[in-house]
C-alpha cells in the first residue's frame, strides 16, 4: 500500500480519536508536542488503525514511537 | 463443570488487552461466568473497544469510581439485568505524577488524596455502593502490590496499596455476616499502562527476575488472572479478608 493511502486512514483515524485537525496530521508531526497526545490516545489510535488495516501491533512495538510517520512504517512493515 | 459456571461478575479496570482485568475477565468467560465491564473517564471508549476482543464481547457500564452516582447506576443496570451479582473484581489504580519517581516527600496532600481516594477508598465506595446487589456468599477481589515494604519509586501507590490492603480486611469484617468475602491478590509486575506511568519500573522486573524461585514473566498476566478466578468462585469459600500473593515467590524470599 501507498505511504499516501496509509497516511490518509492515519490522518482520519486521528481526526476522530484525537480530536485534531486534519491538516496538522503530517508525517513529520511528533504526537507528544504537535498532537497533544500521550501514551493513552496512542494506544487508542493504534487500536483502531488495528482494525482498519487488520493488522496486530504488540504493545512493545508502540514504545518508540513518536511521530506520524514511524506509525505509517509501523503499518507499511505490518502489511508486508 | 466449570469453575465459574453461570456466575454474574462485574470486572472494572479493563483498558487495553494488557490490563490484568482484561485477563481476568478472558479467564472467567472461559470458566463459564457471565461478565459485565466498567470502564471510566477518557479510557471508557478503550474499555469499549477492548470488550470487543473477548469471548462474547461484555457490555461495558461507565463506572468513574470517585462518582457515587455512577457507582449507584451500575448497581440499578445489575440489579434490572441479573438480581444479584456474585463478583466484583476491583482493578482500578491511580496516582498522579507528583506520587511516583521517588520524590515522596515532595507531593502535597491534593495529589495524595487523589491517589488514595481512587486506588484505596474506591474499595470501600464499591462494597457499599454494590453490597445491596450483592448475593449472599459473593466474592470480592482486589488487586494489590505488597504493601509491608517501601519500594522505589512506587511511593504514594505504596501509602495506597497499604490502606487498600486494610480496606480489604476491613469490608471482609462488614460483609462477612453475609457470606461476603473480600481479598487482596498482590501481584508481581506486570507491563500494563499502569506500570508504565512508573519511572524505573524496571527495577522491579530485575529485582523479580533474580529473586522469585519460580521465575516471573513480565508480560504474562494469567497467572494472576487463574489465582482472581478461584478466589471469585465458591473453592475459596472460607477464605476472607486474606492478602494473597501471586508473585512467583518473590514475597517469601530474603534475598
Ligand atoms: N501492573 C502491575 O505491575 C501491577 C501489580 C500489582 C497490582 N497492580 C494493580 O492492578 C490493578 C490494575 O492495573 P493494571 O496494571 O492492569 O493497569 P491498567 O492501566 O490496565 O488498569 C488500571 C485501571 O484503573 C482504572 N481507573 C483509573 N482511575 C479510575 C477511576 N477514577 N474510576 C474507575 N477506574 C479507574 C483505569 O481505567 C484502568 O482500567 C491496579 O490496582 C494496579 O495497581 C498492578
Amino acid at each position: 500500500m501507498e505511504r499516501s493511502e496509509i497516511l490518509e486512514t492515519v490522518r482520519k483515524l486521528a481526526v476522530e480519536t484525537l480530536e485534531v485537525d486534519g491538516d496538522a496530521v503530517v508525517e513529520t508531526a511528533v504526537f507528544a508536542d504537535d498532537l497533544d497526545a500521550d501514551s493513552l490516545d496512542l494506544v487508542e489510535l493504534v487500536m483502531a488503525l488495528e482494525e482498519a488495516f487488520d493488522i496486530s501491533v504488540p504493545e512493545e512495538e508502540l514504545e518508540d514511537i513518536e511521530t506520524v510517520g514511524q506509525v505509517i512504517d509501523l503499518v507499511q512493515a505490518k502489511l508486508g | 463443570m466449570t469453575l465459574l459456571e453461570g456466575k454474574r461478575l462485574l470486572i472494572t479496570g479493563v483498558l487495553t488487552d494488557k490490563s490484568i482485568a482484561f485477563a481476568v475477565a478472558r479467564t472467567a468467560l472461559e470458566e463459564g461466568a457471565h461478565v459485565v465491564l466498567t470502564g471510566a473517564g477518557r479510557g471508557l471508549s478503550l474499555t469499549q473497544k477492548v470488550a470487543q476482543r473477548l469471548p462474547e464481547a461484555p457490555d461495558v457500564l461507565e463506572m468513574d469510581v470517585n462518582a457515587s452516582d455512577h457507582i449507584a447506576a451500575v448497581a440499578q443496570d445489575l440489579r434490572a439485568r441479573w438480581g444479584e451479582v456474585d463478583g466484583v473484581l476491583h482493578a482500578i489504580g491511580f496516582a498522579p505524577a507528583e506520587c511516583l519517581g521517588g520524590d515522596f516527600l515532595a507531593a502535597d496532600w491534593e495529589s495524595v488524596a487523589v491517589a488514595l481516594q481512587t486506588s484505596a477508598y474506591s474499595l470501600a465506595a464499591i462494597a457499599r455502593g454494590l453490597g445491596p446487589v450483592l448475593a449472599d456468599g459473593a466474592s470480592i477481589v482486589s488487586l494489590d502490590f505488597d504493601a509491608r515494604v517501601a519500594w522505589p519509586s512506587y511511593d504514594w501507590m505504596g501509602v495506597a496499596k497499604a490502606a487498600l490492603e486494610s480496606i480489604t480486611r476491613y469490608c471482609a469484617r462488614e460483609l462477612g455476616p453475609r457470606g461476603i468475602r473480600v481479598n487482596a491478590l498482590a501481584a508481581g509486575p506486570l507491563r500494563t499502562m499502569a506500570a508504565k506511568s512508573i519511572p524505573g519500573f524496571e527495577r522491579f522486573e530485575d529485582a523479580w527476575s533474580e529473586r522469585a524461585p519460580l521465575g516471573w514473566d513480565i508480560t504474562d498476566p494469567a497467572p494472576v488472572a487463574k489465582m482472581a478466578c478461584v478466589l471469585l468462585s465458591d473453592w475459596s469459600q472460607a477464605v476472607t479478608g486474606e492478602l494473597l500473593h501471586v508473585d512467583g515467590g518473590y514475597h517469601a524470599m530474603g534475598a
